[in-house]
This record gives C-alpha cells, structure tokens and sequence, in this order.
C-alpha cells in the first residue's frame, strides 16, 4: 500500500491569554529581536500543553513533534483526552491553520467534516444550501448536479427541499449537512466527532455511510472521536494523542485498550473517595460556577464503609459532599453508570426523580446520597460519572470518578458465556408451575 | 501549500499532491486552487443577492432606494441651500454619478475589510482559499452596482434628450475606472482586514473613515470648485482621479489629465498586490489570533 499522508516532526504553538492586548508592543518586541538575529523573547518551548497545571509561559505547545504515516485504504481513529492536540492536528491537515513547524505532505483530494453544516444559510432553501455546502467543501457544480438526487434521499427530505433551512427540524437540518459531506468524491476524508448530534437512526446511518466510504470504496479515513464503539467499529488504526504529542500508533485494539487503561486513573488506583484539589482534577466546568462548591465524592457500601468492590446483593451507596453558595431552586445531580469498556451509559439516575427536588436549597453545605439498589449490577466493571447542573447557572461534570468491581457471592448457577452478554442482571419475580 | 504537482528531487522519487508547510512563499497564489472553487464564488455571490432581499417586500428594488435618497438629500443640501456649484451641470444627474460610484467603492472597501471578522466561523471550520471570499465581495457588490448604474443610465438619457449633457469618446474608459474601483476597495480592504485581525482598533477607524473620505473625494462637488493648493491634495487621492474621469466622459465636465489617470493606476496596482500578498500571508493562521 502507498503511503498517502505523512507527516513529519508537525508542532503547533499557541499562544494563551489575551491575545488582542499589549500585542502591539510585543510585536515589536519580536521584531527587533528578529532584526538582531536573536531568537523570539516569547517563545519557551518546553511547555507540554496540560491544563491543569498553570504554565509560567504563556505560549503552549498544543501539538509537538508529531510523526505519522498513513497508507491508502487505512481508516485511522485519532483518540485522547479533551485537550490532547486532535482537534489542532485535524485543523492542520484541512489547511485551516498551518503548523508551526514540520511538514504533512499529502496524496490526493483531501475533504474535511469538522463540523456539520458549515456555511449553511438560514435563508436559502434546501436545495440552494446543498449547492452551497457542496461547493464549501469543494466540489465542483456539476458534481454536485450529479449526486444531488442521491444526497436528498440520504437525507430524506425530499419534500422540504425547497424551504428555506431555519424552517427545518434541527435533525432534518443535521441528515441533510451530513449527507452533502458524506457524497463527497475525494480521496481521504477527515472527520471530527460530528456524529454527537442526530438520533441513534441517524448516527449508525452515519457510520454505515463511513465505513461504507473506507472499506468499500477503499478510501482514507481519519476519524476522531471520543467514542470507542465507533472507533473500533470503524478503524483499523489508531494515534493516541496526550498534551500534544504522540504517545501510540498502531492497530486498533492495542491502542483502545492502552487509552482505556491511561483515562482510569481513579479506577487503577482503586479510589473510593475524592475530595480537595483532586477534585478539580476531575471535573469539567462550565458557566459561572461561583455559586457551587463540590467538596467530596465518595462510594461505600450500607454501612459507610469505602469500597469499590462489592457483592451484586449489597447496596451502594454514593455519595457527593458540596457548599451551596446561594439559593438554589432548579439544582440536580445526575449520577451516570457507565460500561467501562465502551463507555455507554446503562443508568441514569437523577435527584429530581426524588422527593428531594422540590426543595429550595438554601445556602449550606450539603450531602446527597445515592442508593443504588441491590440485585441490579452484574459482574461487570463500571465506571461512576457525575454531573451538577442548575438552570442558568453551572453546568459540572466529573468524569470517571470511580470503578465498580460486581461479585456474585454463588458464582456456581453462573454461565459464564451468558453473563458476560448482559449488562444488567436485576432480579425479576419468576414462578414456575406444574401444569400438567 | 500548493496544489501543484510537487516533485522531490532526490534518491527517493515521490510525488505528493499537496504539502502543508509553514512558511509559504510571498506570491503563491495557488492560483489554480482559486480556479477550482470558482463555481464557489458564483454560489457565495447568488446567497448574498437572495438573502439580502428574501422576506423583504420590495425586493431588490432597495438597492434604488439608497442612491435615489442619498441624490435627493445631497441635491438639497448641497445644490440648493449651501448652493455649491456643479459645473453648470444638472445637480441630480451630478450627485447621482457621484453617489453610485462612491457606494461601489465603499461598501467593496469596508465588506472586504472585515471579511475575516464576518467569516470566522466559516473559516475555522473548512478551507477553501479564502481569496474566493474578498472576490466575492466584489462581485456582489458589483451585481449592486450594475443596477444601481442602470438606475443612473435612465437619468443619464433623460438629460441627454433634452440636451443638458454632453458625454464624449472618454466614456470609453469607464470600464477601466470601475476595475481600478475594485481593485482599490479590494486592495485596501484586504490590507485592513489583515491588521483589524491583530489590532481591532482599526476596524473603528474604517467605519468612519469612509464617511470622511467622502468629502476628500470630489462627490459633493466638482474638482474645479477647490482651491489650487487644496487640489493639489486632492489630487492624491486616487478616487479623485475615478469619479472625475467618469464625470468627464459621461457628463462632459471634469477633470480628465493623462498623469492623474496613470498615478491613479499605479497607486491601485500598487495597493491591490500589496493587499493580495498580506491577505495571503495572514490567512493561514488568522484563526488562531482572531
């Protein structure tokens, strides 16, 4: 196979903090500098781009030398953290900014999904934004005349496409950007985690569509996404990306399973309880979040004691410990039980589907518990997210908090060839009688 | 960046399509990526003509109603209270060649100078060269332009039939004035597009720079009412030398000097490769400042 894209030593540098004050100074700055051949004041190399930790710099290296190589037919999934440099090094590779340093040199028509719908007109009809968008993404008119009958029954909306798009449905809005996108002719395709909106229907429309581009058509696939189902579902190789620089590549299975093993921290470490600066560690906040203090999560069976591992007929217990600053009327806490392999949610369970929710929270410190009943998990392991979300006010999730480990304490009714099919294994009323 | 044909000379022999770099050469247009998108430009031209008169009662008819006020108004206040004089010449057709030319000018230079700004969203999500989006604009406004001259051209043969005007062979040259229009509002507005990316002051500066500018242009007013030394300055202008030049052969009064016409020229070519090659160099990073 003929290699398509290679990349060599590519680094992306930022430059963090207000960037449109005292520039103008600084370019001079930069400028004499450049004029008396010495090297630029503000560039420090050296800072690995990690959130949390406060750099002294404020230049980041949000990609560093990055090396890779891909060969024609490959569908690569490109997977990290929030924060990893994906998103950079797919900007890199559709020219939407350049790299720093390094070059990507590149084998044929290259088109990019980083968003669904891009430069779609609210006012212009459907047909006027397939025209449109085709022609964004780089197609010719008269290609686009040739798919165009194709692309409205991938999207099924043959009989709105001439009303204007803000009188559509957003999911009618979503089926006919992407299928604009998805009849494109070219040889490699980049696509950002674009299938997060759309119902199910359409998402697995999508990756059918996707693989159908790659393993049928034969066409070069880089796809990134947080979700590992369609990752391996999809690909055949994978790039693990962290801080901005290359940590893995190679086949598919090797590197999920590393990336999955890498974002357990809490799980590897068996954590049962977190609170303090670990706890900003773990959450992801978003809006004004003055008004809310998370001070401890923490998981343990009836009897209060901490534990991770438990037998499928005990309760757990998980409980979240935080200082509510102002009064709060709309406040929920959503507690997410997820796989651990695939990351899928199995159960969601909110304060609001209790009696508690229709208390107006004055200002305090707080502690909500969460029983999860007994006889509902199965041997299995799970992960525990979390999430605090008031109306207009904060929007805070905590992300793989913690690792359930399920036991049966009889293990001898068990098949193992079933169990480990099941998701759950709640306990349901069964009778049997003898009826003849 | 080019989508030419790129061969490395060498032991390996390997032949890529396109290579992302960092430093790309002062004048690689990639022009031929540019003539890929074109049926692009046709579209981007087609959305802003629908859009701008979708849901509205009239049309496209508002673009007559701007030019119409604005003579009405100029004719007034200039013509008849401040009583500037015209050259003897009908003040309505008068402030209308000025006004309609002004209006390509202005709205050509202040769209193209916030293209970036306008067109964030679009451009941090997909590449096409963004060359395609300052042409666009001048395209737009030049489907704009042409009818609000046909508007002008009506006026024009009412004079003409009843003899108050006298056009002449230079109205022959009014093709060219208008592409060095473009071209001017192209140039400049790419230039300052560029820098409104860094420095955002600059995007006030244009917003009421225009308006003055105005007066430094002989819109209001013939050329041949300023003062020696006050023309002189005038003069520098390269619009001047526009709206003058079209006066003269359309209404057979102005100014039309040879030197002025060529100045005018050099300043425009001047401006508009200045304006391509800085567009050019910031367009690879924009997103990353803006």
């Amino acid at each position: 196979m003929s290699i398509v894209i290679r990349a060599e030593n590519i680094s992306k540098m930022y430059q963090l903090g207000q960037i449109g004050t005292g520039t103008l100074s600084r370019d001079i700055e930069r400028f004499v500098a450049k004029m008396r051949g010495k090297e630029d004041p503000f560039l420090k190399i050296g800072q690995t781009n990690d959130r949390t930790q406060a750099g002294d710099s404020d230049i980041v290296w949000s990609l560093k030398d990055i090396n890779f190589e891909v060969s024609e037919g490959d569908a690569v999934g490109i997977i990290g953290k929030n924060g990893a440099g994906k998103s950079t090094l797919l900007k890199i590779l559709s020219r939407i900014t350049s790299p720093t340093t390094g070059k990507i040199k590149i084998k044929g028509r290259v088109a990019s999904l980083l968003e669904v719908g891009t430069g779609f007109h609210p006012e212009l009809s459907g047909k006027e934004n397939i025209y449109l968008n085709g022609a964004i993404l780089g197609m010719r008119k008269a290609e686009i005349k040739r798919k165009f009958d194709e692309i409205v029954s991938f999207a099924g909306v043959e009989r709105y496409i001439d009303t204007p798009v803000k009188r559509y449905s957003s999911g009618m809005y979503v089926r006919l950007a992407f299928a604009v996108a998805a009849h494109l002719d070219s040889e490699i395709l980049i696509v950002d985690e674009v299938l997060a909106v759309g119902d199910f229907e359409f998402q697995s429309k999508c990756l059918g569509k996707m693989s159908e581009v790659s393993q049928k058509q034969g066409r070069t696939v880089l796809f990134v996404s947080h979700n590992m189902d369609a990752i391996s579902v999809l690909c055949n190789k994978c790039m693990l990306l962290k801080n901005g620089m290359m940590i893995d590549q190679g086949p598919k299975d090797s590197i999920i399973k590393q990336y999955l093993e890498r974002s357990d921290k809490g799980g590897s470490k068996g954590l049962v309880f977190i609170d303090g600066k670990e706890i900003k560690e773990y959450t992801d906040k978003m809006g004004n979040h003055d008004s809310f203090e998370l001070l401890s999560v923490e998981m343990t069976d009836d009897k209060s004691v901490r534990r991770n591992t438990f037998y499928s007929d005990e309760i757990i217990q998980v409980k979240c410990k935080f200082n509510a600053c102002d009064h709060y009327s709309d406040f929920r806490i959503v507690v997410f039980i997820k796989d651990r392999g695939t990351g899928h949610t199995i159960i969601l369970s909110q304060l609001s589907d209790s009696e508690c929710y229709n208390h107006v929270l004055a200002p305090g410190v707080y502690e909500s518990v969460c029983r999860i009943p007994p006889n509902l998990l199965t041997t299995r392991e799970y992960k525990i997210d979390f999430f605090f979300y008031h109306t207009n006010r904060f929007n805070i999730s905590l992300a793989d908090a913690f690792y359930i480990n399920i036991k049966f304490r009889d293990a001898k009714y068990l098949n193992a060839s079933f169990e480990d099919s099941a998701l759950l294994r709640p306990y349901f009323d069964w009778s049997i009688n003898h009826i003849e | 960046m080019s989508l030419v044909n790129n061969t490395e000379s060498g032991l390996q022999f390997e032949e890529w399509d396109m290579v992302i770099e960092p430093k790309k050469k002062l004048l690689d247009l990639h022009l031929y990526d540019l003539w890929h998108y074109r049926d692009l430009l046709v579209l981007f031209v087609k959305r802003d003509f629908i859009s701008f008169y979708k849901q509205t009662v009239f049309g496209p008819i508002w673009f007559f109603i701007q030019p119409i006020f604005q003579t009405i108004v100029f004719t007034l206040l200039f013509g008849r209270i401040a009583n500037l004089s015209v050259d003897g010449l009908p003040h309505i057709v008068f402030y209308l060649s000025g006004v309609v030319c002004w209006g390509y000018f202005s709205d050509t230079l202040s769209k193209t100078s916030t293209v970036f700004r306008d067109n964030s969203q679009l451009f941090g999500k997909v590449y096409f060269p963004r060359l395609i989006m300052p042409l666009s604009i001048v395209v737009s406004n030049l489907v704009k332009f042409g009818v609000q001259f046909a508007l002008f051209i009506t006026v024009f043969i009412y004079y003409l039939s009843i003899g108050r005007i006298h056009p002449n062979i230079y109205l022959l040259f009014f093709p060219l004035l208008l592409l060095l229009m473009a071209a001017l509002g192209l140039g400049l507005g790419m230039i300052i597009s560029a820098m409104t990316n860094k420095y955002r002051d600059l995007s006030f500066i244009v917003s009421f720079g225009v308006q003055l500018w105005m007066y430094v242009t002989p819109i209001v007013y013939p050329l041949s009412l300023a003062p020696a030394k006050y023309k002189r300055i005038l003069e520098l202008n390269p619009m001047t030398t526009i709206v003058e030049w079209t006066r003269y052969g359309f209404l057979g009064k102005g100014s039309h000097d040879w030197m002025q016409l060529l100045y005018c020229c050099a300043v425009t070519a001047v401006l508009f490769v200045g304006g391509i090659i800085i567009f050019n160099k910031v367009e690879k990073n924009f997103i990353d400042t803006i």
